[in-house]
This record gives structure tokens, sequence and C-alpha cells, in this order.
């Protein structure tokens, strides 16, 4: 196992995705206990990452001016 | 029909009239399947829900009647004075004893010319391949910006936007405002399309936009050159404009056509009310399959623990020992047996030697004659005449003197 990125820094589609291989894996493969406790581990706070994101997120908006990025304030 | 006849003439029965003419209408194709343009008049919806009005022109009208059911896929609706185009067929109203048109479909009139450029531009960019589905770019599931090309005053705007804030926060939203209607339209669309090429961050797919509307207030959306800068398009494009009976040349050229603004920000996006089901659903998994897991590892290892403490060297000492016990208990039982075995010979044997006792015999009158030196005598010429004699009988000893040696009675022929 190469050493894995930090779960921190993880875009949630990344963490997401690994957090399924990790299911996969711990449901389809047999594994020594070591690993299989460093999958859940990780498994684990991929999921608390994951959710996380999704808790904070607030959807951003930006809107092109002349090539350049400016927030994008809308009318409500 | 003032003739004269054999026979009354025939008289009608207006049903029977009308049924007649219905059918000479009903069975002329010169009146079924027709266009008619006028203006509208006295349109009247009532509470039946079925639509009535008369188009004429400067010198004719004619009734329409359209049913509830043809409605429903109708987007424009009629006001007096309008100017249209309707389809249907001609038919009779029996009760009251007038033709009218059966209508199915109702446009804005001109709109037949454009629909006629629409077909036109839609079989040139088909032939040239533009539709091909080979071209089409797949739409990526998990789109970390999305580009959206549209007015932003508009309702799609607003609905995009919320849709996307409700399924998906987690995206950036790139805005590439442009006009959706009117002359500069198409050229401003094309620019915004461009802008969102070249910005950066890349936008993963780029939505292009627009609320319902007229035939040519959707206009801008059937422009040749808009269509082939989205097949020219590097980044995905999916088409969101109108409503659902709505289509555009964009819809044929984009990756991807969504029904609705709304529709396109669904397409593009996870809803995170799933990714939620998702990553709960995930967590149990897991901690149910480590539990899994250690319980099994758990049991393998009482296994191995089983089967160390039986190749345990103390156990096997202490099984050796219990087998000399075992032998040892058996040898010593052995022996008890065979000394049993022995006592119960040696009381046979003394029971036999009580038996065989000398004693015994000297009570019956027997005695046992000895010389001085203890020798038993057992022949007469042991003896010499004087010699003294040791006699024992049952209860003690005397002694005599040897008078004379006879030859013994017994051993006379010897």
């Amino acid at each position: 196992m190469t050493e894995p990125e930090s779960v921190e820094s993880l875009a949630f589609e990344v963490a997401f995705q690994e957090l399924e291989e990790i299911v996969a894996r711990l449901e389809q493969e047999e594994h020594t206990l070591e690993e299989s406790l460093q999958l859940f581990e990780r498994g684990q706070s991929l999921a608390r990452h994951c959710a996380r994101l999704l808790e904070q997120a607030e959807l951003k908006v930006q809107q092109i001016i002349q090539d350049d990025l400016v927030d994008f304030e809308g009318e409500s | 029909m003032s003739q004269y006849t054999l026979f009354e003439p025939l008289v009608w029965t207006i049903s029977d009239l009308t049924r007649y003419i219905r059918e000479r209408l009903e069975s002329d194709k010169n009146l079924q399947d027709i266009w008619v343009q006028g203006e509208v008049s006295n349109v009247s919806r009532p509470a039946s829900g079925h639509l009535y009005f008369t188009i004429k022109d400067r010198s004719a009208s004619l009734r329409c009647v359209m049913w509830r059911s043809a409605q429903t896929r109708q987007v424009y609706r009629l006001q007096d004075g309008d100017a249209v185009e309707v389809h249907g067929s001609i038919g009779v109203y029996d009760q009251g004893g007038t033709y009218q048109l059966y209508v199915d479909l109702i446009r804005p009139a001109g709109q037949g010319i454009l629909f006629q450029e629409f077909l036109r531009l839609k079989d040139k960019l088909e032939a040239e391949g533009l539709f091909d589905t080979a071209l089409k770019k797949p739409i990526p599931a998990w789109p970390r910006t999305i580009g959206v090309v549209t007015s932003p005053t508009g309702a799609a705007l607003r609905d995009i936007l919320h849709t996307l804030g409700r399924r998906y926060p987690l995206a950036h939203v790139i805005l590439a405002p442009s006009p959706v209607q009117g002359e500069d339209a198409p050229a401003r669309l094309i620019e915004a399309l461009l802008s969102l090429q070249r910005i950066k961050p890349r936008p993963d797919v780029i939505l292009i936009a627009r609320g319902g509307g007229s035939m040519e207030d959707l206009w801008a959306f059937n422009d040749e050159n808009l269509a082939r800068a989205v097949s020219a398009s590097g980044i995905p494009v999916v088409s969101g404009v109108g409503h659902e009976t709505d289509f555009t040349i964009l819809d044929f050229v984009a990756d991807l056509r969504a029904p609705t603004p709304t529709a396109a920000a669904e397409l593009v996006t996870p809803d995170q009310v799933e990714l939620r089901l998702s990553l709960a659903e995930a967590a149990d998994t897991m901690v149910y399959r480590w539990g899994q897991l250690s319980q099994s590892k758990k049991q393998q290892l009482s296994g191995l623990n089983e089967r160390l403490m039986r190749s345990n060297p103390q156990v096997a000492i202490r099984n050796q020992r219990q087998r000399l016990d075992e032998i040892e208990r058996r040898l010593i039982s052995q022996v008890r047996h065979f000394l049993q075995l022995r006592r119960l010979g040696l009381e046979a044997f003394s029971q036999k030697l009580v038996a065989l006792n000398p004693h015994a015999i000297l009570q019956r009158g027997y005695a046992v004659v000895r010389d001085t030196g203890g020798v038993v005598i057992r022949r007469q010429r042991q003896v010499t005449p004087g010699e003294k004699l040791n006699v024992q009988v049952s209860d003690g000893v005397f002694g005599v003197v040897v008078s004379e040696n006879q030859a013994a009675v017994g051993e006379q022929n010897d």
C-alpha cells in the first residue's frame, strides 16, 4: 500500500470514490487484520470528511466579466 | 319538384340529412388534416375545459372547437385578435346544424416559416453529422465546476442555482452571462460559451439554458453558428431550453438534452440526499464488516490457541505422566493378583502338608526309630545288638537297646 493522501485534503468526489472502493474491498476481499483495520479506519475518516464537506458546502457562484471571475450576487 | 311521379317525393328527416352531409364532409380528404389561417375571435373557455373560438378573414369565418384532451400538448395560449394557423379536420355539429373545424394544434401565424427554417437547418446539420451520437461527450458524474450560459436575470438561472444548491452545494458555478433572445443573442451566446472554455478553473460541464417562451423567443437557440460552436466545444454541453415540448437545434447538437433548465441542473449533479444515504450506508457496511472480520479473527485465534495448548510440551508431559501412573497401577494390580494366586496355592499346599505330617502317623501307633546320631533307622542291618536307639512315639521319645539282630521277617528273601 502506497502512503495514502491525507483525508482532509481530498476533494469530495475523490474521497467519496475512495470510500466506495474501500467498502467494496472490505466486502469482497480477505485481508489481514492489520490491513482490514487500516481500511476500516481510513474509510471511517473518509466518510466523516465527506459528511463534513456536504454539511459545510455552500454553492459558490461567480460570473465571468471580461474574462475575469467575480462573485455573482444575483437579485433575490 | 313539380314533376308528377308515380311515387311520393323523398322527404328527408333532418337527422338523416345532417348525417349524410357529415359523411360527405368527413370523407372528403381535402377537408381533413388541414392548416387554416385567420384571426381569432369569440374565444370561449367554459368549465368543460373545451376551447371554442372563431377564425375569420375579411370575408368569411370558421367555427373552431378544440377538445380539452387536445389542449394538453398546447403551450401557446390563444387570445382574441391573434393571427393564428390552426390544424384539424372539418366536421359537422349535428345539434347546431353547423360545420366546424375540430382543432388539434394552434400556432401563431408566421411560425410555419420559422418551422420550415428549423427543419432545413436541422436536416443540414444532421447530414453533416453534427448530431452523431459518436460525437457526444460523456457528462461527468461529479462536476466540480459547472459553467452556465444564460441570462443573469432570467428564471432559468434562478431555477438552476436553486437546484444546484439543493442537490450539490459542493459545486462551483461559473455564470457566463448572455442575452437569450433578440438579434444579438446568438453571437453573445457563442461568446459566453467560448469564455467558459478559456476560464480557469475549467468547467467540467456547461449548461446552456433559457426558460419557456414562444418559438420566436427561443429562436436564438436555433442558430447555426451556435450549433457549430457547441459541437466544437471541448467541454460537454447540456441544453435546457424552454419547456418539455420545445425542441431547438441546440438540443440536437448538445451532448445531452434536458427538457428544462431545472432538469439540466439535475442531470449534471448527484443529489446530496442520496449521497448522505450512501455515506451512512457505507459507514454501516464498514462497521458491520469490521465486526464480522474481527469476530472471525477472534474465532480463528481461539481455534489456534486450542491447537497450541494441545501441542504444549507440559501437556505432553502430563499425558506421559498419566500413562505412567496408569501402567504403575496396572503393574501393582498384576502383582497383587499374582500374590493372591500364590497365597491360594500355598494354602492348598499346606493342607496337603498337614495330611502328610508324620506326627499324624505316630498317633496311629507307628514310631520313628533313630540312632543316637539322629539318623532314622529304615533297615535292619543299620543296627547292631547292644546299640542304643531312640524311639519316638506320638507323645515323646524313649530309649531302647537292641537285644539281637534277626533277619527281618519281610526281608528273608533278600
